[in-house]
């Protein structure tokens, strides 16, 4: 059984079909690209399964249990969790106040008022491990705002990772980098999500990068799949090449 | 039957104006995203104006007088036209928060300068609604002039829809309010059409305030009422809806006049629980986005 | 990024109460030096201090901004005026209680309906239900005593301090201490809330709401809470208020006051902790000094408050907190 599936799922934007019956799987522990042109669908595809848009059609079964109605918080203590494509951080608080949100959100104890945050050093401990593995404890005590463009990609990462999904999906993690940084940020981003066992849904223009880290590439158009499969089947699936391929970088 | 209408009448009337300032606002915030908070005070304003003008010219002929309803409307638009760029496009590309202290700011300001310019006593401009006289209808006496009001604010409905929907600057305004950027590469001069947009709304709720003025009088307070009571209105139609302010107008019109005739007591009250109903069911309103 | 910077080093311990307890010591020292009368205006300040604290939990933390405070604190002096006069209560303590019961009902009725919405509609709302509860206050006059309002009298404090000694002597002596220490107890506590867990989580939800969903924090129920919270820090001050005042009308619940609370705080700046506090005292100094300046008193305030928005975003506390971080960088070591 998949980890995540989804049944005849659709979402529409007026008259637009951004999502058309589609059927999407992630297995245990697997890393998959999500490609396609601009338009395609895959953001939106992100958007309903991770609970930011409400599906208009379908089913969500996450670990055998039916999500679809559910809220984005019961999404995420069921363990899903994502990143976002403009990077989404909590501009005013440190590095490592943006990961021991998540710890303390985890945890439950962000219900907590009346004890000082600094006093648990479980949760800083655990967020100081997550900056390490995620290559950013010298950013530990720099306002989120001030960090550059790779650095805030990672944190954006670090910080859904902290809340230790089982499914994480990443809208275009290496957007925005420079092409110099896209193959360390990757590095980092796969062996974290492999060493835990956690399966990685990435949503990635940068065809070298889809190549190299991916075990299985799923390719929309226009709101439905058109080809998923390994990346050398992919790589020479005629219909993805002519829609895809040639047309992007 | 005849009680029926009047109060039917009196919601017409009261929807009117209702219409006029929560339309400007509606507008306003349709096409610039913003709420001024003092926009209450652009109706008062154009109520004090006209009242004050009927005063100032009370020796001329009556029919003279009539012209002061639209100068009233005109002062408050004027106002908007001077307020807009200097007080709130610094704030377009600033946090939210600091659009909201400003707008507030003017709403003291615009408080205080009506008792400085008018004092703290209401001004009134009966002469204006006396004179046309009351028709029969049923039976029951109603005011000519409340005719008049109700006929104004279906011509202004009437007329501000051919202008968004059929003019070129109605085009220009619709397409400045869903994509402004985009609006601006096409060579839209967007500070311009801010600016008008701006001054339309304002010349709305000068105009409500001028048409009422005569049927009741211009007094301190007025505005902050009124803010609240399109607050409402917009609510419930949704914000950013010409015909959402329409709806909500006729709706607040009406349930307030039931609960006058049934529940004077919680007429206030009535409206806000129907306003916190409808925000809780459907939060962008009957006509809004979200 | 110096200013937010600025504010994170004023947040380690050593630099709080470097500040905290020479303040304190003034405080505690202040009312054998100055006259009774001053005693009890900076009663007054204090008071205002305790009511801007609660408010700027809503706005500098959870970035919601309350135009109608003024509902609270009315809620907290109506509540002592109606146990004085069904009751006939008069020990203080009591009166706390039941302020704080009746803000918990009001704001978490009043928060229930306001929090699921922002900006705009968030202000605006918060403004109508305070005008609500305003014009209630003339409606049921017969029980709130319409323009009249309602008196109090001195209340007992701890069960045996009496006004019997004279009033003045007991409001510029007991009754300030009493207060100082409410005060003290107030400033640790909303200092504790804002640095707890779930203060960062307010924090969070206000850089960036979406964000803050998806790491699990329900927005709405946290945005609840903190309106409660700060709903009821304003109450307790109108609760403590009135003895002060000896009176209370529905002045205090119209939304020109909650105006007043909006200002003090972002004259003393609503990105600091202390700002707010530091702006109510200075508006309370201002307000005494000035309203017999001039009639035109929301004009005044209006002015300055665009002012301030313009050119000092961020306050009294702000602009000096940014001027010595100049004049240290400039100094030779």
């Amino acid at each position: 059984m998949s980890l995540l599936e989804t049944r005849d799922l659709v979402k529409y934007f007026g008259d637009t079909h951004a999502v058309d019956h589609v059927n999407f799987r992630v297995g245990e522990a697997e890393v998959l690209a999500l490609i396609g042109s601009n338009g395609a669908g895959k953001t939106t595809l992100v958007n309903v399964i991770s609970g930011l848009l409400r599906a208009d059609g379908g089913t969500i079964v996450f670990k055998g249990v039916d999500v679809t109605a559910q809220s984005v918080h019961h999404r995420i203590k069921a363990g899903i969790a994502r990143s976002f494509q403009l990077v989404n951080l909590f501009d005013q608080l440190t590095a490592l106040d943006n990961v021991a949100l998540s710890v303390f959100s985890r945890e439950g104890k962000t219900r907590v008022l009346m004890r000082l945050a600094e006093t648990d050093r479980a949760v800083w401990q655990e967020a100081q491990e997550v900056l390490h593995l995620f290559g950013l404890e010298g950013q530990a005590r720099m306002l989120a705002g001030g960090l550059s463009q790779g650095e805030r990609k990672l944190l954006d990462v670090a910080v859904a990772y902290a809340l230790r999904p089982r499914l994480l999906f990443l809208d275009e993690p290496t957007s925005g980098v420079s092409t110099r940084e896209k193959a360390p940020i990757m590095d980092i981003i796969t062996s974290v999500v492999r060493q835990e066992g956690i399966s990685a849904a990435i949503i990635e223009h940068d065809m070298d990068v889809v190549f190299s880290y991916s075990d299985r590439i799923v390719a929309m158009h226009q709101g439905t799949i058109l080809a998923d499969g390994p990346p050398e089947e992919i790589r020479r699936n005629e219909q993805v090449i002519a829609n895809l391929i040639g047309a992007t970088s | 039957m005849d009680f029926f209408l009047i109060h039917l009448l009196n919601a017409l009337l009261y929807a009117s104006v209702l219409f006029l300032i929560a339309g400007g606002l509606s507008l306003i915030y349709g096409v610039m995203r913003i709420v001024n908070l003092a926009h209450g005070n652009l109706y008062a304003f154009g109520a004090f104006v006209t009242a004050w003008l009927v005063g100032l010219l009370a020796a001329a002929p009556v029919g003279l007088q009539y012209l002061l309803i639209p100068a009233g409307a005109l002062a408050a638009a004027a106002l908007g036209a001077v307020l807009e760029p200097t007080l709130l496009r610094p704030f377009y590309k600033r946090a939210e928060e600091y659009q909201l202290l400003v707008t507030f700011g003017l709403l003291m300001i615009l408080e205080d300068v009506l008792r400085l310019l008018w004092g703290p006593y209401p001004l009134t401009a009966n002469v204006l609604a006396d004179v046309m006289g009351s028709v029969s209808i049923l039976g029951a006496t109603y005011p000519n002039y409340n005719l008049l009001v109700i006929a104004v604010g279906g011509a202004a409905a009437a007329f501000l829809w051919a202008f968004i929907y059929r003019s070129r600057f109605g085009v220009v305004l619709r397409a400045t309010s869903q994509n402004m950027r985009m609006a601006s590469a096409l060579g839209v001069d967007v500070n311009r059409v801010y600016v008008q947009a701006f001054t339309l709304g304002c010349l709305m709720a000068g105009l409500g305030g001028a048409i009422i003025v005569p049927s009741q009088s211009a007094v301190l307070g007025m505005g902050v009422d009124a803010l609240v009571l399109s607050f409402i209105v917009v609510v419930i139609g949704g914000l950013g809806s010409l015909e959402g302010a329409l709806a909500g107008a006729l709706i607040v019109g009406v349930v307030r006049e039931m609960g006058i005739a049934l529940f004077p007591e919680i007429e206030l009250a009535v409206l806000y629980l129907m306003a916190t109903a409808v925000l809780l069911i459907r939060p962008a309103g009957l006509f809004g986005r979200a | 990024m110096s200013a937010p910077a600025a504010a994170l080093e004023a947040r380690s311990p050593a630099r709080v109460l470097f500040w905290a307890v020479p303040v304190a010591i003034v405080l505690l020292v202040l009312p054998l030096v100055i006259d009774q009368y001053q005693t009890i205006l900076l009663s007054y300040g204090l008071i205002m201090g305790i009511a801007a604290l609660g408010f700027n939990l809503l706005l500098g933390y959870t970035g919601l901004l309350s135009f109608g405070h003024s509902a609270y604190f009315g809620v907290g002096a109506y509540m002592v005026a109606l146990m004085v006069k069904y009751l006939g209560v008069a020990s203080m303590e009591l009166f706390l209680v039941g302020a704080i019961i009746g803000s918990v009902v009001v704001t978490a009725l009043f928060g229930f309906v306001c929090v699921r919405y922002t900006r705009i509609f968030f202000g605006i709302l918060t403004l109508a239900l305070s005008q609500v509860l305003w014009s209630l206050a003339f409606k049921f006059f017969w029980v709130t005593g319409g323009t009249d309002g309602l008196r109090v009298p001195t209340p007992i404090l701890l069960g045996v301090v009496t006004g019997k000694g004279g009033k003045i002597y007991f409001l510029s002596h007991a009754y300030y201490y009493y207060v100082l220490v409410i005060f003290f107890v107030c400033v640790a506590l909303m200092w504790v809330i804002v640095n707890s867990p779930f203060g960062k989580a307010l924090q969070a939800i206000r850089d960036n709401e979406t964000r803050a969903e998806f790491v699990g924090i329900q927005v709405w129920h946290y945005r609840w809470v903190a309106f409660m919270v700060s709903g009821v820090f304003t109450g307790l001050a109108g609760a403590l208020w009135v003895p002060l005042n000896g009176l209370t009308t529905p002045e205090v619940l119209h939304w020109t006051f909650s105006g007043e609370i909006v200002f003090m705080t972002v004259l003393g700046g609503f990105r600091s902790f202390a700002g707010p506090i530091v702006g109510a005292v200075v508006f309370n100094y201002l307000k005494t000094y000035a309203v017999g300046f001039t009639v035109y008193w929301q004009l005044l305030l209006g002015v300055v408050l665009v002012i301030l928005v313009l050119s000092l975003p961020t306050g009294i506390v702000g602009t000096a907190g940014r001027l010595l971080a100049r004049a240290r960088r400039n100094q030779p070591t």
